[in-house]
């Protein structure tokens, strides 16, 4: 099995591509593989506390939660990005990590695949 | 023991976004990298301004005094500080009539000693064909 570091840069709500990101997560999780999510800029929304499923907006959180339990995925937000929104260590939902960009840098380094989807 | 190429590309334009700022600092945390990798293991970066993107390296940039945060410029100087290897275009400086004179090419005045590479874009497409993995920004 592999290991797959995926880079998302893109808002939780405003942007499906943050959706796409997590599905591929779900995906390869589902076949086995081992996954880790980096979450920088407005992605750091998704490691956010309290969301609220509305159908009319994007809801991941349950996913991740769900994600998380499988042991076999890692969903870590930019530390900067992250505070600089004023998320932090006590605003993110239970095994949503928190680093600096070079964690995610290392994460790829030793990844079978990187998948970076940047921003908007 | 091993080096890991990474290869950032940068073709949003600067400030629209903070997409080429990220692309930056994320090349720029390269420098840290080894605190998570075995001894010996480390990532070599380049970035390279294509595109839309070659804006990003105009000098005279005022963002600090307009917006109050760093300028893409010091960046751009603070990653060539650091001996990040920065290539640029050609023919998107072309594109918009901009030469070597209407960019940030070095960093003498804070000590760097590394010069931004003004390069074709097949030299570009080199560095990404032998890049361990490629973040396009």
């Amino acid at each position: 099995m592999a290991k797959l570091t995926i880079g998302c840069f893109s808002s939780l709500v405003g942007s499906m591509t943050l959706d796409f990101a997590v599905k591929l997560a779900e995906a390869a999780v589902k076949k086995g593989h081992e996954v880790d999510l980096w979450l920088s800029g407005n992605a750091t929304m998704l490691g956010k506390t309290r969301q609220s499923n509305f159908r009319d907006y994007s809801y991941l959180a349950g996913t991740v939660e769900e994600l998380i339990k499988t042991g076999k995925f890692q969903v870590t937000i930019c530390e900067a990005c992250g505070k600089a929104r004023g998320i932090d260590k006590e605003d993110v939902f239970e095994g949503v990590k928190i680093h600096s960009m070079d964690w995610y840098l290392a994460s790829a380094f030793s990844a079978d695949r990187v998948f970076h989807i940047g921003g908007e | 023991m091993a080096i890991k190429k990474f290869a950032f590309i940068v073709e949003k334009l600067p400030y629209k976004s903070e997409t080429s700022r990220l692309a930056l600092t994320h090349a720029i945390a390269s420098q840290t990298v080894e605190i998570y990798l075995e001894d010996g293991d480390n990532v070599e970066p380049v970035i390279a301004f294509i595109g839309d993107g070659v804006l990003n390296m105009l000098k005279g940039q005022k963002a600090l005094d307009i917006y109050g945060v760093t300028s893409l410029e010091m960046h751009i100087k603070n990653a060539l500080l650091l001996d990040l290897r920065v290539l640029v275009c050609k023919e998107d400086l072309d594109r918009y009539g901009l030469t070597e004179d209407d960019i940030v090419m070095d960093a003498e005045e804070i000590g760097g000693e590394l010069t931004t590479e003004v390069v074709p874009y097949e030299k570009i497409h080199q560095e990404m064909e032998s890049a361990d993995h490629l973040m396009f920004f």
